[in-house]
């Protein structure tokens, strides 16, 4: 029978191995996939590196990274582990895979690169553990849900299932604008608030209920009415808005002022028993403004306070919402940029129809002057500049 | 055979309730028409003074918005679906 010693020799003999120096040289083009258990990885990895412990790696690297063709470099301590780990890679048909000789201790003692990774804790690890199983997520997808900041404009109908969702999916800071106080006719819907919650406001009610849900989440509460004099300011540091106001004025507001920030809007709206979807990511796809270029008149389109609206349907179209923000944070699937999904609560019908760049944009088409931001009136047109005019 | 043309939830009571109206017509234009004649007044929601179609109506032959195809000058053949999808904006 051969020793350990014997069977290591034998696995070099099929596999390729690099130094360190090598190893560095294709830091630009190949994944560095480290093997080792995870209190070895918590104490210091090569930055970028995936981690993936030797006892998982076959069950779990087609998940990971499907294209066999990628090219591999396997680390581990010193060595010997990576080389078992390559030897089984090239097994699965990884056609481009080099075990690096020394491991990471002589990476690290040759001086180069190294950090301590972000690892999540015990609790969160548990917490988020139906996200670890998934490879489109995993461990560097949670922690970028964990450092991402989602702006709520209105934690009414359909903020309230987007904000609790993305509170409960650990996206790390929560903004929440909305002026308003929680009435008990909110409750038929905004399953944000409760009784208790009557006559507070809404950002506060807001913010209660999703630190109780999540303490891994900031939540930041902004009591103002959306106009022109802020809305840009509100916008500033966020990676994405998820937008529930309730008008038109307001959403065409939104619109230019995620132009001019290049900020990309989740878009929900609902009225009566149907609701609509779509993301505008701003000059990649088409606006609010290539979409609806101008708003109904008052008379044709009446609010949800004057027409009435199925209590479930902003609970759909809001956690419509949160799948887009999340897909749009992670960088995975396919969001809806040029598309916008109908939804039929009567019917039960969801439909999703193609939205197109309108090349004669009055904000996003090339002959666009540039944005201002400013109130607008009942037809919502964009304010023309004003030389020399600032933003 | 006939175009069928879905009426959004919001213009149902202009159509008896009903959600999915079969009309006749070459053209989106001659579609809207022929809707009208079935269910008067339906027309002047989805259509302006001057005969365009509202800009805040969409109307989507098949999964297409009409208004990137040649307007309501576009072609409709039996059996396809014009959908009429109003922005709406509540919250």
């Amino acid at each position: 029978m051969p020793s350990v010693k014997d069977l290591l020799a034998q696995v070099k003999k099929v596999i390729r191995e690099v130094d360190p120096a090598e190893a560095e040289s294709r830091r630009d083009d190949a994944l560095f996939l480290d093997v080792r258990e995870a209190d070895e990885y918590q104490q210091g990895a090569i930055p970028g590196a995936l981690h993936l412990p030797r006892g998982f790696l076959e069950v779990q690297i087609e998940g990971v990274v499907p294209a066999k063709d990628r090219p591999i470099v396997v680390y581990c301590a010193g060595g010997s582990r990576s080389a078992f780990a390559a030897k089984s890679l090239q097994e699965l048909g990884y056609s481009d895979v080099v075990s690096m000789t020394g491991g990471f201790n002589r990476w690290k003692d040759e001086g180069r690169q190294w950090a301590t990774p972000r690892v999540l804790d015990a609790e969160q690890r548990n917490r988020y553990q139906r996200h670890l199983l998934l490879p489109e997520v995993g461990e560097a997808g949670q922690q970028k849900l964990l450092d991402s900041k989602v702006l709520l404009l209105g934690a009414g109908g359909l903020g309230s299932p987007a904000a609790l969702y993305l509170a409960a999916a650990g996206v790390g800071t929560i903004g929440i604008v909305d002026m308003d106080v929680v009435d008990a006719s909110n409750l038929q819907r905004q399953i944000l608030h409760n009784l208790d919650s009557i006559g507070d406001r809404k950002v506060d009610s807001a913010k209660k209920a999703l630190t109780a849900l999540n303490p891994d989440v900031n939540v930041v509460t902004h009591d103002v009415r959306i106009g022109a004099d802020n809305v840009l300011n509100l916008m500033e540091g966020y990676d994405l808005v998820v937008d529930g106001t309730d008008n038109f004025p307001t959403r065409y507001l939104v619109n230019d002022a995620s132009l001019l920030t290049r900020t990309p809007v989740v878009h929900g709206s609902i009225f009566r028993f149907e609701g609509q979807a779509t993301v505008f990511d701003p000059y990649n796809g088409p606006c609010y403004r290539c979409l609806v270029p101008e708003p109904p008149p008052p008379e044709l389109a009446p609010s949800c306070a004057e027409a009435g609206v199925l209590g479930v349907l902003p609970g759909i179209i809001g956690s419509i919402q949160a799948v887009e923000a999340i897909k749009m944070l992670l960088g995975i699937g396919e969001p809806l940029v040029g598309r916008l999904l109908a939804y039929d609560t009567l019917a039960q019908e969801i439909r999703t129809f193609k939205v197109r760049r309108d090349p004669a944009c009055p904000a996003c088409g090339p002959d666009a002057g540039e944005i201002v931001i400013a109130e607008y009136d009942q037809l919502c047109m964009p304010h023309p500049k004003k030389a020399p005019a600032t933003v | 055979m006939s175009i069928n043309v879905r009426i959004p939830t919001q213009l149902r009571q202009l159509t008896g309730g009903s959600g999915e109206i079969a009309v006749e017509g070459a053209t989106v234009r001659e579609a809207l028409a022929s809707l009208d004649a079935i269910h008067p007044g339906i027309g002047e929601r989805l259509l302006d003074d001057d005969g365009g179609l509202r800009r805040f109506v969409n109307l989507f032959l098949a999964d297409e918005d009409v208004r990137f195809l040649e307007g309501l000058d576009t072609p409709v053949s039996p059996g396809q679906t014009l959908s009429v999808v109003p922005a709406v904006a509540g919250g």
